[in-house]
């Protein structure tokens, strides 16, 4: 995918290929253009120019005129602040988009069962969105996106609000169910941890480009503040390693 | 530091007495008036009243074209609030004023300016009086006159409800594959209901009681355009008892809407 637009501060510009089964994990700091970036993938956000292919299909094309809308492009998303749904159940949350796709009852309820055993939310199936905590929010959140079997995984700090054994536990999941399912992911996080064990590449960002894009050990070598903060988790000038 | 502490004591007593001559002014000057009504007729002159046609006449006029009006105001409003809150087109601002504009205009000019557009001679009921229509003077007047002066009310109420709206449940929508008019329904509806109910409550209240737009665009005629507050006019100039009842009347159906809107929306944010 291409993708080229202007943001309120600067020119989101971005080119990459994610496989099927791979894991992109987007890093840079905070307004580099990293949501804006998967927005623009998900289509909520038009490009001024570019192109974003999934596979064969299509989505967005400047050169051809082709804009597929949000609805209609099969992207799991999971946003930053969740965006779970206040006034619907967990449960509710989660069969959204299969009620949308007008999937038969029986297999709603089978669909959204199994995903809730997955991410451990079976007890919470009856409670209202705005009755969760940041960890069950989020927790719903994924499971709404991953029930609707996406082609495109993205994902907007999908761990953050766990503690940290759900954490890794959530991290292993993830893992398995791209590399099972065999779709593209695109992990967008301020954690080294979820670079460490999602990363299969690692993009740096900065101000809308991507600076630097290859697996957690090439980038490690450039120099920048922001790096080294990130790796080692210190200010470079006052780092004593 | 004592002496520090002895001056926020002594601020905070002037505070508190100053906050509880000022509540209790305000109550009085509201409750004097309201009681000063129900004082001025026993149990049973208000009991005799309501047994006059008149009374009944104009209760469920008013009740029926409030109604109507508020359901009008509500499918009307809701789409244009909404076009207001989330869409950018040209001359937004300039619709937002006119839509603003019935708050701050006298009743009464606005009843003449509807007669005048209106009106058998006017430039839309010439139309409709080509055909036969008459729209002046009539009970459809009435529920004219009340849009007109109630409508800004709801679409202040519904637009500031849907921008305080977070966009990313209507893009948490889109992602999970609900096209726009689903989304607005099942997702932006349900999460503003409080605001809109709350706009359309004040609504109804202020079609409620409306009175000179309806008097010079609809007339004063008993059982067609004879609402609540038309009819206690009348009543004072030869029964003030039927006015007072009906004075009455109004105030306990106002009273219950508030006490309605505020039950509803305590209930809505304590969910």
């Amino acid at each position: 995918m291409a993708v080229r637009r202007d943001l309120r501060e600067y020119l989101l510009e971005a080119e990459f290929t994610v496989r099927q089964g791979e894991i992109m994990v987007l890093i840079g700091e905070n307004g580099s253009g990293k949501s804006s970036l998967l927005h623009l993938i998900a289509g909520l956000l038009p490009p001024g120019s570019g192109h974003v292919k999934i596979g064969e299909q299509v989505l967005y094309d400047s050169m051809n005129g082709i804009h597929v809308p949000p609805e209609y492009r099969e992207i799991g998303l999971v946003f930053q602040n969740h965006a779970v749904f206040p006034h619907l159940t967990v449960f509710e949350n989660i069969a959204f988009g299969l009620r949308r796709r007008k999937v038969p009852e029986p297999e709603i309820r089978e669909r959204v069962g199994e995903i809730l055993a997955r991410v451990s939310l079976e007890n919470l199936s009856g409670v209202r969105g705005d009755q969760l905590s940041g960890g069950e929010r989020q927790r719903t959140a994924l499971a709404r996106a991953l029930v609707i079997s996406p082609t495109l995984l993205l994902l907007d700090e999908p761990v953050s609000a766990l503690d940290a054994v759900a954490q890794e536990r959530m991290r292993s999941y993830l893992h398995t169910y791209v590399k099972t399912s065999n779709i593209p992911c695109i992990v967008v996080t301020h954690s080294f941890r979820d670079a460490a064990s999602l990363g299969d590449q690692v993009g740096v960002m900065e101000r809308g480009r991507i600076i630097q894009n290859g697996d957690l050990e090439e980038i490690r070598g450039n120099g920048s503040h922001f790096l080294h903060q990130f790796f080692c988790g210190c200010r470079k000038d006052s780092c004593h390693l | 530091m004592m002496g520090r502490r002895y001056f926020q004591g002594k601020n905070s007593l002037f505070l508190t007495i100053g906050a509880g001559v000022l509540i209790t002014l305000l109550v009085v000057f509201i409750i004097t008036p309201i009681l000063g009504l129900f004082f001025r007729i026993t149990f049973e002159q208000f009991l005799a009243s309501l047994s006059d046609l008149v009374v009944w006449n104009a209760l469920i006029l008013s009740l029926v074209t409030a109604s109507i009006s508020t359901l009008v105001i509500i499918l009307v409003g809701t789409p244009v609030a909404w076009i207001n809150a989330r869409h950018q087109y040209p001359g937004r601002e300039i619709v937002d004023t006119l839509i603003d504009l019935p708050l701050v205009l006298p009743p009464t000019v606005a009843g003449l300016a509807l007669l005048l557009a209106f009106g058998r001679m006017g430039l839309i009921g010439s139309i409709f009086y080509d055909y036969g229509i008459s729209i002046a003077f009539t009970t459809l007047a009435v529920i004219i006159a009340q849009i007109f002066v109630s409508i800004p009310f709801y679409i202040r109420q519904a637009r500031a409800s849907f921008e305080q709206l977070d966009p990313m449940y209507e893009h948490a929508a889109k992602s999970l594959g609900s096209p726009a008019v689903p989304t607005f329904f099942t997702v932006i509806l349900p999460l503003v209901k409080a605001g809109l109910i709350g706009g359309a409550i004040m609504s109804f209240a202020r079609a409620l009681g409306e009175f000179g737009a309806t008097i010079m665009f609809a007339g004063n005629f008993q059982g067609r355009t004879q609402t609540m507050p038309l009819a206690i006019y009348t009543a004072m100039q030869g029964d003030l008892t039927a006015a007072i009842t009906l004075s009455v009347i109004l105030i306990i159906i106002s009273f219950l809407i508030i006490a309605l809107v505020k039950f509803k929306l305590r209930g809505y944010t304590e969910r």
